[in-house]
């Protein structure tokens, strides 16, 4: 160890210098204390959100989708329009936790656990909408091939929207699976941590009996190794998928082979964008700026910027399309797109995803948390209105001038989607409280990337806080090791 | 019929890396090593071999695949053939994407399910874990054989390569 060679040109991931043990209870530490009037009340608006969507959902469930401003032409509209923005917030997860460790881009550690967490939250969000669309949500479950007395009238295979069922459940399960497995070592350690009670019991059967034995963390990277492989496909196919929702429709604007990696792109775009926009907040609030660096944003904002270039590549595409095909309903569901009755919705889409990412370009802004946190709301909305524009622009003006009209949305559709983000925002809440936001496990394996093995003598000596921990039996132990606390910062 | 086993605690990878390579070079019964976080290397320091759980996860995907096309297949063209927009029943490449996600599932969850299994990891597990080792300790456990020269070896052997502590306790084997 002592005749590693330190490359100048790597940078330590964890800024400030810490100690195993320093890093358990920095990230522990949330957990450990009193919630503060802060959080109360970022959780009561939340859950005061979460409530009035919760009525509204029952209002129209109760009273049948005809509340919502739907009409003959237009048949789907806000709801779909959610569910493909909440799904696509949902990839950025799984991208950070399975492409990135491909990759072996150790950076991610600090923040695949939040991402993930958000990617679990997302797709609860995204699959409310289908499932009040179909008004009677009691009978979902006629969407799964199961024996039934209809003479076994089985589900159609060859429905995208079934294909669809499968994808979003699937990539819920494995997801929730990835991210459990994840847990496990950091449930051990917090278990550890915590004295006799229900809440040390409660950890007690989450972690399984972790004892952080080699035998098992070296299956257990096996294991992680190979879900990360299931998992990169699984995400590229989710959004895939729902792309096909569109593409395999005979909708001029919806018609396209190009949907599938253009939607992939718009996914991760988006995805990249609700990750910095929650780990801005959280790294300040919580005092990670070490762990979370400027870094991991600055890293995130240029894949924001390459996916971005492949959204924007893509609606030009469309566009080249439209007018080489000679098709001139395809022409026209564009120029109708561009210039007609949503043109304002169009061009919001423009500014906020073609233009605005490009301002990343700029060192100043990449590095500017304020600048980033702003542009990650802005692209936020793009692909909000990017989801709206394809949806209803396509489908407002069909083949028959007859049957053309407009779309508004009602009250209840609003407050169905913002009811959603009560619900993301909630469980956030609560998981920033209740679990390890940070896998400690990983974070303290990149530890000493790119550090000397004696830096961490240098770490400031603050007052030991390790007295409460059992010992070895033994006598000639070296003395507690020192430990900074940030128990001083509050939540 | 217990064993005494003897644990030795560092501080630092490296030299958890160094004491596992010495302890299985001198020939002592090297029983587990417990580590706050995964140590790459120490795989080859005790001489694991290569998990097989890459063979449940092709095994599992495999089958879920099978059982994804059986199932499509059944339904659509045996159980209740459904003539939908002039499509052959057995549409097959429009099967492909339930049958991936599927494949996926059970690889997925049978690779996790096995992986606990063989771990033996499981709720109202009532294994001890020893002091610090999933914080910021490092522990070799090794089976000395019945002799105190042995016994204080193995004690002498840890110590030398950093050991900060060393324990004796009496396990179940």
């Amino acid at each position: 160890m002592s005749q590693q060679h330190l490359s100048p040109l790597r940078v330590p991931l964890v800024t400030e210098p810490r100690t195993l043990g320093q890093l358990t209870e920095e990230i522990c530490a949330p957990m450990e204390r009193a919630p503060t009037w802060k959080w109360w009340a970022a959780f009561a608006i939340a859950v005061s959100v979460l409530g009035t969507g919760a009525g509204i959902v029952a209002y129209q469930v109760g009273t049948g989708i005809g509340v919502w401003g739907l009409n003959k032409t237009i048949g789907w509209a806000f709801d779909i329009t959610n569910f493909v923005f909440w799904v696509g917030i949902g990839h950025a997860g799984t991208l950070i936790s399975a492409i990135l460790f491909l990759f072996r881009q150790k950076w991610r550690t600090s923040i695949n656990r939040a991402a993930e967490a958000m990617t679990l939250f997302a797709v609860m969000c995204a699959a409310l909408f289908p499932v009040i669309h179909m008004g009677r949500p009691w009978l979902a479950f006629w969407v799964l091939p199961y024996p039934n007395t209809r003479g076994s009238l089985w589900v159609n295979f060859r429905s995208p929207l079934l294909w669809d069922v499968f994808a979003i459940s699937t990539y819920f399960t494995v997801s929730a699976v990835f991210w459990y497995v994840g847990l496990i070592p950091d449930l051990a350690t917090v278990r550890d941590r915590l004295k006799a009670g229900v809440k040390k019991a409660v950890f007690k059967v989450l972690s399984l009996g972790w004892t952080g034995s080699h035998r098992t963390w070296s299956r257990y990277e096996t294991v992680y190794l190979l879900l990360a492989g299931l998992a990169t496909p699984l995400v590229l196919s989710v959004h895939t998928i729902v792309s096909m929702d569109f593409a395999t429709s005979v909708i001029p604007g919806w018609h396209t082979t190009i949907f599938p990696p253009y939607f992939v792109a718009g996914a991760v775009f988006s995805g990249f964008a609700m990750v910095l926009t929650l780990m801005i907040i959280t790294r300040v609030v919580l005092g990670y700026e070490h762990l979370i660096t400027l870094r991991h944003l600055e890293n995130m904002t240029k894949v924001i910027i390459v996916t971005g270039g492949l959204v924007s590549l893509a609606y030009a595409t469309e566009f080249f399309i439209a007018w080489y095909s000679g098709n001139p309903y395809e022409r026209f569901a564009f120029m109708n797109r561009a210039f007609g009755p949503y043109a304002w919705a169009y061009w919001i889409m423009v500014t906020c995803n073609v233009v605005s990412p490009h301002l990343f370009w700029f060192k100043k802004i990449r590095t500017s948390p304020a600048a980033i946190f702003a542009l990650s709301l802005v692209i936020n909305v793009g692909m909000w209105f990017e989801r709206f524009v394809i949806i209803v622009t396509s489908l407002h003006r069909d083949f028959l001038p007859s049957s053309w009209s407009m779309y508004t949305p009602t009250m209840v559709e609003v407050g169905t989607f913002i009811g959603t983000f009560g619900l993301f925002f909630t469980l956030f809440l609560l998981f920033v409280r209740v679990l390890p936001i940070i896998s400690i496990g990983e974070v303290k394996s990149v530890l000493g990337f790119a550090r000397s093995p004696h830096e961490h003598a240098e770490a400031p000596p603050l007052a030991p806080a390790r007295d409460a921990l059992a010992e070895p039996s033994l006598p000639r132990l070296n003395p507690p090791l020192a430990i900074a606390t940030r128990k001083d910062v509050p939540v | 019929m217990s064993t005494p086993v003897l644990i030795g605690y560092f501080e630092h990878e490296a030299q958890v890396l160094d004491a596992t390579r010495a302890v299985r070079e001198a020939g002592h019964d090297l029983r587990d090593v417990y580590t706050p976080y995964a140590v790459h290397g120490l795989d080859d320091a005790m001489g694991l071999k290569p998990s097989r759980l890459t063979w449940v996860c092709f095994g599992a995907g495999l089958l879920g695949c099978t059982l994804a096309l059986s199932l499509q297949i059944y339904t659509s063209v045996v159980s209740w053939p459904l003539n939908v927009g002039g499509k052959p029943f057995n549409s097959f490449p429009a099967f492909i994407p339930v049958t991936f996600e599927l494949t996926v599932l059970f690889a997925a969850l049978s690779t996790v399910a096995a992986f606990l299994v063989r771990a033996r990891l499981f709720p109202g597990n009532k294994r001890q874990t020893l002091p610090r080792v999933t914080d910021d300790r490092f522990a070799i456990v090794i089976a000395p054989r019945q002799s105190p020269e042995s016994l204080e070896a193995a004690e002498d052997l840890l110590r030398r390569h950093g050991a900060v502590a060393t324990d004796l306790r009496e396990v179940a084997p």
